[in-house]
């Protein structure tokens, strides 16, 4: 036997300290890249560095980053949710509707969010209690959730919110730093608490990394997932009362292609396309990185088409190299 | 034996030209169809068993094998095998897992290469370097799961890669259809071979396998385990179908675990065991029990670190526990400090069975007692709390988490144990994940090192400390020791031994007869999904064990 004349290995917990660790992460080359931006905008523009320019700057990406601090989870278990955009139109379409109804500040939010968790609700069940698979149910619910906001509008606008309701999206916390931002800042500290802290995030990493062997291994997968779906339902009517209230109307074309933003926005942060891994850190600064380059073409009034053909490019590209930095990480490591 | 590239395009295209129309086969057919094949019906069995042995004593084995070794690293896989298959005439391959019959069909196909011996082929010493090189020289396998394409219809799957073609280069359909309706005619299958494979039964399938091995004009072909996925029905439509490739001269390989359909359609037996063959002949000169002497014979149980444990009061009381499909009519009890195996063939509903008692699939009827109280167990999350644990068969499937760390697997069932108020407490998750792991000898550079970088035995510890870390009461072990190095199995044995010792009631499937002899103070065995056999510890013998698992009645 080989008990008897070998004791028992002493395994180390870990082999290289923190400090190694990240150095070697996706995010670290991340945070260079954004830093490269910052400098490359600031030498491009008097204008950038300007607090409330910088301020100005960060509507570009909040409200796409609250949907992708929910879509990364739901990523990273292996699924997708390409209705998120979709939601947003029609969340904005029921809060307009319920203005012309009458309908005050406090109840117009409680209408976004409520849409927001019951177009969560319907993909979930779909997904989860059906077995559908999330990418069919989720387009499906992509052209069904628009198509209701365009049947209920037709080509008008609701317009019309009360004053007040505008404070999401226009107002400021304090000094520079805008209610949407705080409100980013809260959500990514909240997220990444949840994902990397908790026994959910845990089985969020194992069920994208093995849903069987996660089943077998006592995780409620069915549960998991449903409450990944409401919470990108939910993110997105948030996101739909931020965007409403800066806009102040509702168009039934309103966040039209935002889906592919946000998964691209995941997809840079590091998340595996794949499922299985991924960080919240790495989609914040995912964000950052796609609002301050928005903002540079902006201020060097580049046209809009030429932003479209950039997304394109970065999706592509944030696809290839993770999977490019892996390969050279493994080279490291050998 | 999966994803054998013979269903690939290239040795299709590279096999020589498209297939005859069927009329011009007719002739080559007429010799062996004329003295077996039609007469199969008329003749009685030892008619039959006279005109095949002089059909092969006259004949030329149409591929010879001779002294044929083949060492893995540790392992002796086969040491000097001969085996001669005839035209006409189907050779029964038996033997216990791990005998080496999957080496050799390896071998056969071109996927290994021998270290050691002869193959030859219509009396010309070749050899086989790629699978291509097999399938050229006329070796075809049926595989269980046939590598077929599930989208394409019938007849592409057919002429995959040689195709008739019209005078524009272009696949011509007609031809093709009728060509496969032909063959498939041949194979004794007569639906439509425009219909997409996907919506065949299984059975159906390998009659599309067949008729793609006649298509190539198949000299060898080889059937590894065909019938374990089959209906009773699906089994007789089989046996007919191997007639009619013996009455076209094929030579064939029936690998098979079952006796009753050896003895029912081989005309010849080779035994392999621990990669020897340890004998062979005809099968009518043959007795069953001779058969399963020789497949077992030696002496089991003596290396095995079972410890003698005073077996305690029932723990698990399991009854009535039926499935619409799967199993029948299941009752046992389990005790403290005991280790129950079963023994069955593959496909027995073992683990189907396991499965449901945590919870995977959902029984018609039946009730499981833990420690006196009776138990519903809806989920596998259920099971773990109740303190039933199961180490799944698939270790790749079921239990590794390739991509997380060794110690987020080995803690995973446990969280709620390791963490306060749902946070994770990675602290205590490492200091779990060191003790069991440390226990079962483990062997990694770091327990935060993902569980894919380590070997199979290795990642069969972690999934197994992982069950443990539950704390469970019960522990059901699924072929805990399927495709692992002897280093690991012993290992995984002598733990089992102490967990058993130190009070833990262990449950063990295994389809290795010296395994379950060496381990289990009390054996059931399984078949067609029901109990068909128990034994005691000083009762058995691996005769019994075979018989009860095959079918075989005591006075045969």
């Amino acid at each position: 036997m080989a008990e008897t004349h070998l004791s028992p290995r002493n395994i180390p917990d870990r082999l290289e300290g923190r400090s190694a660790r990240l150095l070697k992460s996706w995010e670290s080359l991340l945070l260079v890249v954004a830093c490269l931006i910052f400098l490359g905008n600031s030498f491009a523009s008097p204008y950038f560095l300007d607090p409330w320019n910088l301020s100005d700057a960060t509507f570009n990406f909040t409200e796409k980053a609250m949907i992708a601090f929910a879509m990364a989870l739901v990523i990273i278990s292996g699924e997708i949710d390409l209705s998120v955009a979709s939601i947003i139109a029609l969340a904005s379409t029921a809060m307009g509707y319920a203005v012309q109804l009458g309908f005050d500040t406090p109840a117009l939010v409680v209408v976004g969010l409520s849409v927001g968790l019951l177009c969560g609700i319907v993909n979930g069940l779909l997904i989860t209690g059906l077995g559908l698979p999330s990418i069919v149910v989720t387009i499906g619910t992509m052209s069904l959730f628009r198509g209701l906001s365009f049947i209920i509008l037709g080509d008008q606008a609701f317009t019309g919110y009360p004053d007040s309701f505008s404070w999401f999206g226009q107002g400021y916390v304090w000094w520079v730093f805008s209610f949407e931002f705080t409100l980013f800042v809260a959500l990514a500290i909240v997220y990444g608490v949840v994902l990397h802290k908790t026994n959910f995030g845990r089985a969020v990493y194992a069920i994208g990394n093995n849903q069987t062997a996660a089943l077998f291994s006592g995780i409620r997968v069915g549960r998991v997932k449903f409450t990944l779906f409401l919470l990108t339902g939910l993110m997105a009517g948030l996101a739909s009362i931020c965007l409403t209230s800066r806009l102040g109307s509702t168009r039934p074309s309103i966040a039209l292609g935002w889906e592919l933003e946000v998964v691209t926005m995941v997809v840079l942060g590091g998340v595996s396309i794949l499922g299985g891994s991924g960080t919240i850190p790495g989609v914040v600064l995912a964000a950052l990185i796609m609002g301050m380059v928005t903002f540079g073409f902006g201020l060097l009034n580049v046209p809009g088409i030429v932003m479209s053909i950039f997304i394109g490019l970065l999706l592509i590209s944030v696809i290839a190299l993770p999977i490019l930095w892996r390969r050279a990480r493994r080279r490291l490591a050998h | 034996m999966i994803g054998r590239p013979h269903a690939t395009s290239e040795w299709q295209a590279a096999n020589g030209p498209p297939l005859p129309a069927s009329g011009e086969r007719v002739g080559v057919r007429g010799h062996f169809a004329d003295c077996c094949a039609l007469d199969v019906r008329h003749t009685n069995q030892a008619e039959l068993n006279l005109l095949q042995d002089q059909t092969t004593s006259r004949m030329k084995p149409a591929i010879a094998l001779e002294g044929i070794s083949k060492s893995f690293p540790g392992v002796k896989a086969l040491s000097d095998v001969s085996l001669s298959l005839y035209p006409g005439s189907v050779t029964a391959l038996v033997g216990e897992n791990g005998a080496g019959k999957s080496t050799l069909v390896k071998i056969l196909t071109g996927i290994y290469q021998p270290d050691g011996g002869s193959i030859r082929v219509a009396d010309t010493e070749t050899t086989f370097p790629t699978a291509l090189s097999a399938a050229r020289a006329g070796v075809t396998a049926i595989h269980q799961e046939t590598v077929l394409f599930d989208e394409l219809s019938v007849a592409e799957n057919i002429f995959l890669g040689h195709a008739p073609r019209n005078r524009f280069g272009l696949i011509d359909w007609k031809k093709l259809n009728a060509d496969a309706r032909a063959l498939l005619h041949r194979a004794g299958a007569d639906f439509d071979p425009t219909i997409r494979l996907r919506d065949l039964g299984i059975a159906k399938k390998h009659l599309v396998a067949i008729a793609r091995a006649l298509s190539v004009d198949a000299r060898v072909v080889i059937m590894d385990e065909p019938t374990a996925a089959l209906s009773h029905k699906e089994i007789h439509e089989l046996y007919a179908l191997v007639e009619r490739l013996k009455a076209d001269g094929k030579a064939i390989l029936f690998i098979s675990h079952k006796f009753d359909e050896i003895f029912r359609i081989a005309d010849r037996y080779t035994v392999f065991r621990d990669g020897t063959m340890v004998g062979e002949g005809m099968i009518a000169d043959v007795a069953q029990d001779d058969l399963v002497r020789m497949m077992v014979g030696r002496a089991v149980g003596s290396v095995y670190p079972k410890k003698d444990v005073v077996i305690g009061e029932p723990v698990l009381t399991v009854s009535g526990y039926r499935h619409p499909t799967e199993f029948e009519d299941i009752n046992f009890e389990l005790r403290r400090g005991e280790i129950l195996g079963f023994y069955g063939l593959v496909g027995a509903g073992r683990s189907e069975f396991m499965q449901s008692l945590i919870g995977i699939t959902r029984p018609s009827a039946g009730a499981i007692r833990l420690d006196g109280e009776i138990l519903v167990i809806r989920s596998p999350s259920e099971a773990i709390r109740s303190g039933i644990v199961y180490v799944p068969e698939e270790r790749g499937r079921q239990g590794a988490i390739i991509g997380l760390p060794i110690f987020q697997n080995v803690t995973l069932p446990s969280l709620s144990r390791t963490s306060r108020s749902g946070f994770l407490k990675l602290a205590n998750e490492f200091a779990l994940a060191r003790e069991y792991t440390s226990r079962l000898d483990l062997r990694a550079a770091s327990l935060d090192q993902d569980v894919g970088t380590l070997s199979g035995g290795n990642q069969q510890k972690v999934v197994i400390a992982k069950w443990l870390a539950t704390k469970p009461k019960v522990i059901i072990l699924d072929e805990p020791t399927k495709g692992i190095d002897i280093g690991s199995k012993a290992a995984v044995h002598a733990f089992m031994s102490e967990l058993a010792a130190q009070g833990l009631s262990v449950i063990m499937v295994s389809s290795e007869i010296p395994e379950i002899m060496g381990m289990s103070d009390r054996v059931i065995v399984m078949r067609e999904g029901r109990i068909a056999g128990r034994f005691e510890r000083n009762e058995l013998t691996a005769e019994k064990l075979v018989r009860a698992a095959a079918g075989i009645t005591e006075a045969a």
